[in-house]
């Protein structure tokens, strides 16, 4: 066992930490009060690839394995959740895709161009009656000469208004069901794609979701992602490939809410001395602590499998069901270390608290999560038993 | 319907609410159906409840009904303090302002005050027309709250007062404000030195900081304070010099007890609002209600919920009786909070992605619920009160 990150990786993850402690967090106040990523915060994220994070090298972006993924998700994951979900959102859900699914042809067209950030890609899967029940999707693609032609609608959909790229999934087949779906790649201008309002929501300020409508929308054949009718199948494989990515966010999150709870422990005094003297306080510290690191290996533990290969289902969705828990667990006990400070927006501990809710929720929620883990449960323990009985 | 059981629990407290006390609340519900809800939404887009609201509900005679008839009030007891608070905590956490003028802030006068003073204040307390705050918590000053810095040094027959303070509640609005000062900077123990000051709206040397923007209760105006060489008539005095710190202990029992009925009342409003939520929402299918995960999630609410309202309501009719609760106060000021907080969670997991959706009200309530578990004495405080007084 090495526990050791590559020489390359510390490197790589020092200077993004530079640069998310220096340039991009001071900045964290402006982006949660304009609800908006500065234009040079976007530039200069561009310019050091992260855009690109996982795209392979031939297509212009940094080629690097699930733990440096990991590993750089952590860093980003230490300022403005709106910022990560903006990069998250494109580099995870966005372009896995394409990157995994896609043909080479497709690939050439659509991956340099996200690599560097001058394409932003979405994932729309979620429609107002079908969030965890993807299954239940109405958006319908009905095939015409060379083209499919879409019809329905999606909510939800994360970096929708800036997007250019939008992985969609339709029903192929309504007969069929879950293999009756099928995605697409679809471009923004596409003939009746529309974008609709921006939602209003909770935290994650910089980061936008919107509507999306089809309306006999336009789309070409060779436009379809993978096979027809492995839709669902794709979008179940691009939702795995993202929980070890979410929960090395998370930790980012945490490992920077357990700096400031640390520091505002030393720093403030009641009843003549340090808070972080009581020994409430002290516990409190001490179970973040433990968090942390639990969250810390399980999550590159789980990067390192995709690493050699192995199914990670069932371990992918348990690092990202203790990811989610732990962050809002450790907000919450942040929030209380600071007191009413940490109630008050001009601290950053309030905004952790708003944008960890939504990590029990998106990209599969908890409940969801302990599903994947039972299925897998049940699968494991059918393979042990004759198969009589199964 | 089945969901009384948790969801009208104050129709069934017949041993405390009588027949007058039933109308009070059905009143007081229509007016608020009509007054405040609907503009609620604008209210908190506004970060401000307008004045004339205030004045409103007091020409109704809803502010300080407790206020005896020679002030303007009705006289009323401690039971249509707590159905004032309960009605607007179901409305949203942004109205605790009005309820903390009316239940928290306005019995100092009324206990402490001067018969001038009483004359002065208490009509416009009654009638909206003079809303108030208390000043305890500065920068540096928060559980601690013998450590406060704001002086108030006699100057002939004024008190000169300098210092800082901040989350205030009524912060904008307030037209008068109790401040705790050091009167005795020197004093050993430091807690004898502090005294209760009536500041006024225009007072010199008075201002206002930022309005603060906070997490939620947005409606609700929180500012800062700021004393510059204020100048304040020495007949401002609140009570007796020194003996500021056990006033504040003793009304500290109803502001513990009014912010445990008003997160149980925020947690009532999220279970009944995730019920009907989880009856119309469907997946795989069928309605979410369906899936033993839901049930039993809401069983575990609607367990605890009850077990609060329970407790709540005791004390409530302890404290009537004027019986020594601090104890039990302090566990349900903790307890209710905490399990507010922890309803919250579960309501916003049961909406999905609605939940984290700004025009769904559980978000909203999700917003306003930490705080609980930090004002009127924070959790953790309350802990160590409760084991003090188990002799610990």
């Amino acid at each position: 066992m090495d526990f050791n990150l590559s020489s390359d990786l510390v490197e790589m993850k020092k200077s993004i930490r530079d640069f998310v402690d220096n340039t991009v967090d001071p900045v964290a106040d402006q982006i949660e009060r304009e609800d908006k990523i500065p234009d040079h915060i976007m530039k200069m994220s561009k310019e050091i690839g992260l855009f690109g994070l996982s795209i392979p090298e031939k297509y212009g972006g940094l080629g690097i394995d699930m733990v440096g993924k990991c590993g750089i998700y952590e860093e980003i994951g230490r300022t403005s959740n709106g910022f990560t979900t903006v990069i998250g959102a494109h580099t995870g859900i966005g372009s896995v895709g394409i990157v995994e699914m896609g043909n080479e042809e497709q690939k050439r067209k659509y991956l340099p161009g996200m690599a560097s950030g001058d394409l932003i890609g979405a994932f729309a899967l979620t429609e107002p009656s079908a969030g965890s029940n993807a299954v239940a999707l109405k958006t319908r693609a009905v095939r015409k000469g060379d083209k499919y032609i879409l019809n329905g609608s999606k909510h939800y959909i994360t970096n929708g208004p800036i997007a250019d790229i939008f992985t969609v999934m339709a029903v192929t087949d309504p007969s069929k069901g879950a293999k009756g779906i099928t995605s697409f790649i679809v471009e923004k201008g596409s003939k009746g794609l529309i974008i609709g309002k921006t939602e209003e929501k909770m935290g994650l300020r910089g980061s936008h979701s919107s509507e999306i409508f089809f309306e006999d929308c336009e789309v070409p054949v060779e436009n379809v992602l993978g096979v027809e009718g492995l839709g669902y199948v794709n979008a179940l494989k691009i939702l795995a490939n993202g929980r070890a990515g979410l929960a090395a966010r998370n930790l980012g999150s945490c490992q920077k809410l357990y700096e400031l709870s640390v520091k505002y422990a030393h720093e403030r005094e009641q009843f003549g001395k340090p808070i972080f003297e009581q020994q409430v306080i002290q516990h409190y510290l001490a179970e973040i602590a433990l968090d942390v690191e639990t969250l810390r290996s399980v999550t590159y533990r789980v990067a390192w499998m995709v690493d050699q290969g192995i199914n990670v289902i069932k371990e992918a969705a348990m690092a990202k069901l203790l990811g989610s828990e732990i962050y809002n667990r450790i907000a919450d006990k942040a929030v209380q270390i600071h007191g009413g400070i940490g109630y008050i927006k001009e601290y950053p501990i309030e905004r952790y608290y708003r944008d960890a809710r939504i990590t029990k929720i998106y990209e599969g929620t908890s409940e969801i999560q302990k599903n994947i883990i039972a299925a897998q449960i049940h699968k494991e323990y059918l393979k042990t038993v004759p198969t009589v009985h199964a | 319907m089945k969901e009384s059981a948790v969801l009208n629990n104050q129709k069934v407290q017949t041993s405390i609410f009588t027949d007058e006390h039933v109308m009070f609340r059905d009143s007081l519900r229509k007016f608020l159906e009509k007054e405040a809800v609907p503009f609620f939404d604008q209210w908190e887009a506004d970060r401000i409840i307008p004045r004339s609201f205030w004045e409103k509900m007091g020409e109704k005679g809803f502010i300080c009904p407790w206020v005896s008839e020679e002030y303007g009030g009705l006289g009323t007891d401690f039971a249509f303090s707590a159905i004032l608070g309960e009605e607007l905590a179901r409305v949203g956490a942004g109205l605790t302002g009005i309820g903390t003028h009316s239940n928290i802030i306005v019995p100092y006068i009324a206990s402490f005050g001067t018969e001038e003073q009483k004359r002065k204040y208490l009509p416009g307390c009654v009638s909206g027309e003079i809303i108030t705050a208390i000043a305890m918590t500065e920068p540096g000053a928060g559980s601690d709250l013998a450590s406060i810095r704001t002086t108030a040094i006699k100057d002939g027959d004024h008190y000169v007062i300098n210092g800082q303070k901040t989350f205030i509640t009524n912060g904008i609005h307030s037209d008068l404000i109790i401040v705790a000062c050091k009167t005795d900077p020197k004093a050993s123990p430091p807690h004898k030195g502090v005294s209760l000051l009536l500041v006024e709206r225009d007072t010199l040397g008075f201002s206002r900081g930022r309005k603060l923007n906070k997490v939620g209760m947005h409606s609700q105006d929180t500012a800062e304070l700021i004393f510059e060489n204020a100048r304040v008539p020495v007949s401002n005095l609140l009570g007796e010099e020194g003996k500021g710190f056990s006033y504040l202990m003793t009304k500290l029992q109803q502001e513990r007890l009014i912010a445990s009925l008003n997160a149980l009342v925020a947690a009532e409003d999220m279970l009944q609002l995730t019920i009907q939520y989880v009856k119309e929402r469907e997946a795989f299918g069928r309605s979410i209600s369906k899936f033993q995960n839901t049930q039993f999630k809401i069983a575990e609410m609607a367990t605890e919920v009850q077990i609060g309202r329970t407790f709540v309501n005791d004390l409530i009719a302890k404290h009537i009786n004027s019986e020594d609760i601090v104890t039990q106060v302090s566990m349900a000021k903790w307890w209710i909070t905490d399990m507010a907080k922890r309803v919250a969670t579960e309501c916003m997991q049961l909406h999905g992605g609605y939940g984290y959706m700004e025009e769904y009200k559980i978000a909203r309530r999700y917003r306003d619920i930490p705080v609980t578990s930090i004002f009127a004495g924070s959790n953790e405080i309350m802990k160590v009160i409760i084991s003090k007084q188990l002799g610990l």
